[in-house]
């Protein structure tokens, strides 16, 4: 940043900020488009993006549709995070999801209308109740054993051979058009987004924030910490396992690769890149990061590289993420203003 | 078959021990889970091999060598990285996570790996115990393994600087009104951490080839050592390391090696649901234990 | 109600390490009763605390509530029975605005059903009114502000006040005034002092004598994990190992 000497920089909130705080200020079209409009414009966005495949061609509209399915994963991250519950390996969620659809799908032949809210509720019953025992502990007990979790899956797949072992399960039932597809997890995504906003406002979402400041306090207060926490996993991981479920269709297939390393680091890399714990911030992250990251396909495993690299530098230079950046810039404007005496500001 | 379980149990258990100590060691002393270990243990490895095969230093040098410069990279990641995002456990963690994961990544991506990609053993030979062939490489482990721990643990508990860094960990204000720099005993910590495991590296490598692979494993391993021993009891630590390494050679003597890995993760998270504050902690569920 | 034992504490004990931080510790306190609990730094006072509210389990010994055995019960089940405690260290949801604070404790099922929750509900209204009570003016801004920005004193009533929200039986206070200026001292003297005339039971655990003394009728001293005088602040600063083990010049002061 390019400093101007005898100047100091100020930031200020904008006047209509500072007029629409205040609910009952909202007199004009202009300050309920002002509170309105960006996030109108981003569903309109979501809204018209499958229409655009007709133009782009069925490559992109593959992408939106990756781009919504690591959107619901960062969400599921974040809400997670806003618990204090650090996830490392976000895709055991996205595979117990998808495999779940997968055997649905394969042995008892419904259709995905039914396997995929079949395999999301109870893929987030199952991840719940494999973490619970861990829920009891503080700390970085929850990250690491996420961070092992995928590993074991994988191998217990891979050794066992059961759910079609390392070839995976193919043929699945497909959705009927794309179309469908795209406008289905789009209208999930918009659903998690808005349903987690409210949810977190509310009062079971205040104990959330607050066992996430100390949960002894809210041991103290006579609430069930574990029970909440319980709660808050089986609603953090329902749209990662909807996720799953959702891509097994897609690709009708699911294999070994659903534990994969790139569901875990790709949710965390959007999520601090939009901005951590931020909802409309985690879907941002993912909307810039996912067409980046599939024009990175050619490179590989290098992804994750680039991806692990992404994430550190944003987190030791722009820790807010770009989120609260865009946010600042909406709300509120800079100015220099000159120093009024020159030795107090010196320091 | 007994023997062989006897013998071997204690070399895993040994490898065990040595991976985790690092790890443990930097958790014990500042608090921080530095999990890019896994990355600097494929480091070592792979520098170890550049020194010994295209610089053509001897082993003992080229081993040397990669310690030292593993324990500057470790304190550098430190000061560079962890120092900006010290005290955030999220950050913390996935900082140094990421970090791990990208060096891993890049050196796959670079194409090393796989055969061809060897270290030599310090000596060759071996000899029998309780009928059983074993390696002096592994003998060296085994050695090395209980060597590193003594001298830990007596750094930690007896001599000045070590119960400095150790009161560091517990209170970081107390220390700090006490004149401990909680930043450079946080360098130190992660210097010898890393450098712990580096000499794990270049101890173990030699049983095998460099595969990018073993990363994972090695990352995988010291977290679930340390997690099932608890973070903050070296007695918890070893324990732990005796009963993964013979139950893992139980296994892959009963059953197959390719149940293994499942079987060991499944141990983990079988013993976790029981005890959730692992295998020597006692119901501190609710005690402060980051 | 009144001269009923509400809480029997039975040969209570818990080691940590080689430390007998508590050990064998046992007491009753009437309903309705106030009692101090004081000791030098270390004495276990706090573990007692832990104890008997299920933040630590114990080795060995029993605690009744009412008559019912309580022991190993979880810290939230305790809370909701009636017993709520306050930290030594304050704990606050540093990141909620201080009237959420109270939210929390509020939305428990031990009070969840008197009052309807929601935004500007009863509960935003009980939290204020409780939040007055303890010394944040309504009219300031306190109330609304972000709880990491306040000052500690202010911390260390918010602490009391989450207690308050339970509307519970007993109350117990873990040093509430070290820390706090003496104006902020002499201003929470009056909470105390009606906690205790609303007939709640109270124990309190406190280094300022002067204070303690005015609101308990009764004081226990505790020095390496065990009682050595339990009695009226006049019988125990008399005693001669109280004298020794804490008060030592201070006990000339007060008496």
């Amino acid at each position: 940043m390019k400093i101007k000497k005898g100047y100091r920089k100020e930031r200020l909130d904008r006047g209509i900020k500072a007029r629409v705080d205040d609910v009952f200020a909202i007199s004009s079209y202009r300050e309920i488009m002002y509170l309105a409009m960006p996030r109108t414009l981003f569903i309109i966005f979501l809204l018209l993006l499958p229409l655009s495949g007709s133009i782009t061609g069925p490559y992109w509209q593959g992408v939106i549709i990756i781009t919504c399915i690591i959107a619901l994963l960062t969400l599921s991250w974040t809400f997670m995070y806003s618990v204090g519950l650090i996830s490392l390996g976000h895709a055991v969620f996205f595979g117990i999801g998808a495999y779940i659809a997968g055997w649905l799908s394969s042995s008892l032949n419904l259709s995905p209308l039914i396997t995929i809210p079949l395999a999301a509720l109870s893929g987030a019953v199952l991840g719940a109740l494999l973490l619970y025992p861990v829920l009891r502990l503080r700390g970085i007990y929850f990250a690491l054993i996420t961070f092992a979790l995928p590993l074991f899956m994988m191998r217990l797949i891979e050794a066992t051979g059961c759910l079609g072992g390392t070839a995976g399960l193919s043929g699945l039932h497909a959705f009927p058009s794309r179309l469908f597809a795209s406008y289905l997890v789009i209208f999930v995504l918009l659903f998690v987004l808005f349903g987690y906003l409210k949810i977190m406002d509310s009062d079971f979402g205040l104990v959330l924030r607050a066992i996430r400041d100390s949960d002894l306090s809210v041991h103290a207060a006579g609430i069930n910490v574990p029970l909440f926490k319980a709660q808050a996993l089986f609603i953090g991981a329902l749209p990662a396992t909807f996720a799953g479920a959702f891509l097994t269709h897609y690709y009708r297939f699911v294999g070994m690769t659903a534990f994969a390393l790139e569901y875990s680091i790709f949710p965390i890399t959007s999520a601090v890149i939009g901005g951590t714990g931020l909802f409309p911030g985690a879907v941002l992250g993912a909307f810039i990061l996912t067409p980046l990251s599939e024009s990175l396909r050619a490179f590989g495993t290098l992804r994750i590289a680039i991806y692990s690299l992404l994430l550190v530098l944003f987190i030791v230079r722009l820790p807010e993420g770009l989120f609260s950046f865009i946010q600042k810039k909406y709300f509120q404007f800079e100015r220099w203003v000159p120093l009024e005496r020159k030795d107090d500001n010196a320091k | 078959m007994f023997e062989s379980i006897l013998v071997y149990g204690l070399v895993a258990s040994a490898i065990l021990l040595l991976i985790s100590l690092g790890f443990s060691i930097t958790f014990g002393l500042s608090g921080i889970a530095n999990l890019s270990y896994g990355g600097i243990y494929l480091s070592a490895g792979y520098l170890t091999w550049y020194l010994i095969n295209v610089l053509q230093f001897p082993l003992f040098a080229a081993a040397l060598t990669s310690v030292t410069l593993m324990a500057i990279l470790g304190a550098l990641i430190y000061r560079i990285l962890i120092i900006r995002v010290r005290g955030n456990i999220m950050n913390e963690v996935v900082v140094t996570f990421a970090l791990g994961l990208a060096t891993m990544e890049l050196f796959r991506f670079l194409g090393f790996g796989g055969y061809g990609f060897s270290l030599p053993s310090v000596a060759s030979g071996g000899i029998r115990i309780l009928g059983q062939a074993i390696g002096f490489q592994r003998l060296l482990i085994i050695g090395v393994a209980i060597l590193v721990a003594l001298l830990l643990w007596y750094f930690t508990r007896r001599t000045k600087t070590g119960l400095a860094l150790l009161g560091m960990a517990q209170d970081e204000y107390t220390a700090l009104s006490l004149g401990i720099d909680s930043d450079w005993s946080a360098t130190y910590s992660c210097a010898i951490g890393a450098a712990i495991t580096a000499l794990a590296a270049v101890l173990i490598f030699p049983l095998g080839v460099i595969a990018i692979d073993e990363g994972y494993k090695v990352l995988i391993r010291m977290m679930a050592v340390t997690v099932l021993g608890g973070l903050e009891s070296t007695k918890g630590l070893v324990l732990a390391c005796i009963i993964l390494g013979y139950f893992q050679v139980t296994v892959s003597n009963l059953a197959s090696p390719r149940w293994t890995e499942a079987v060991f993760l499944g141990a983990i998270l079988f013993v976790l649901a029981f005890r959730p504050s692992g295998l020597i902690g006692q119901s501190k569920e609710l005690e402060e234990r980051v | 109600m009144q001269n009923e034992v509400i809480l029997k504490v039975q040969d209570l004990s818990r080691r940590f390490g080689g430390v007998r931080a508590v050990d064998g510790i046992s007491f009753e306190v009437k309903s309705g009763e106030a009692l101090g609990i004081i000791g030098p730094n270390g004495s276990g006072k706090s573990t007692l605390i832990n104890l008997i509210t299920g933040f630590v389990k114990p080795d060995k010994g029993a605690v009744f509530y009412k008559g019912n055995n309580i022991t190993g019960l979880k810290p939230h089940k305790i809370a909701s029975i009636g017993i709520a405690r306050s930290f030594q260290t304050v704990k606050p949801f540093y990141n909620l605005p201080v009237y959420k604070n109270l939210i929390i404790p509020l939305y428990s099922n031990r009070v969840k059903k008197q009052l309807k929750g929601g935004c500007m509900g009863d509960r935003d209204e009980a939290a204020m009114h409780l939040l007055e009570e303890v010394g944040f003016e309504r009219e300031s801004n306190l109330p609304y502000k972000i709880t990491g920005t306040l000052p500690h004193g202010y911390l260390k009533k918010l602490e009391l006040a989450r207690c308050l929200c339970l509307d519970p039986e007993i109350v117990i206070v873990d040093e509430l005034f070290s820390g706090m200026s003496m104006s902020e001292i002499a201003s929470a003297m009056p909470i105390m002092e009606k906690i205790v005339a609303e007939g709640k039971t109270l124990i309190m655990i406190e280094h300022r004598l002067r204070e303690l003394f005015r609101v308990v009728q009764g004081v226990m001293v505790l020095n390496f994990g065990k009682i050595i005088a339990r009695g009226t602040p006049e019988e125990v600063v008399k005693v001669e190992e109280v004298k020794e083990a804490y008060l030592g010049k201070e006990g000339e002061t007060v008496a």
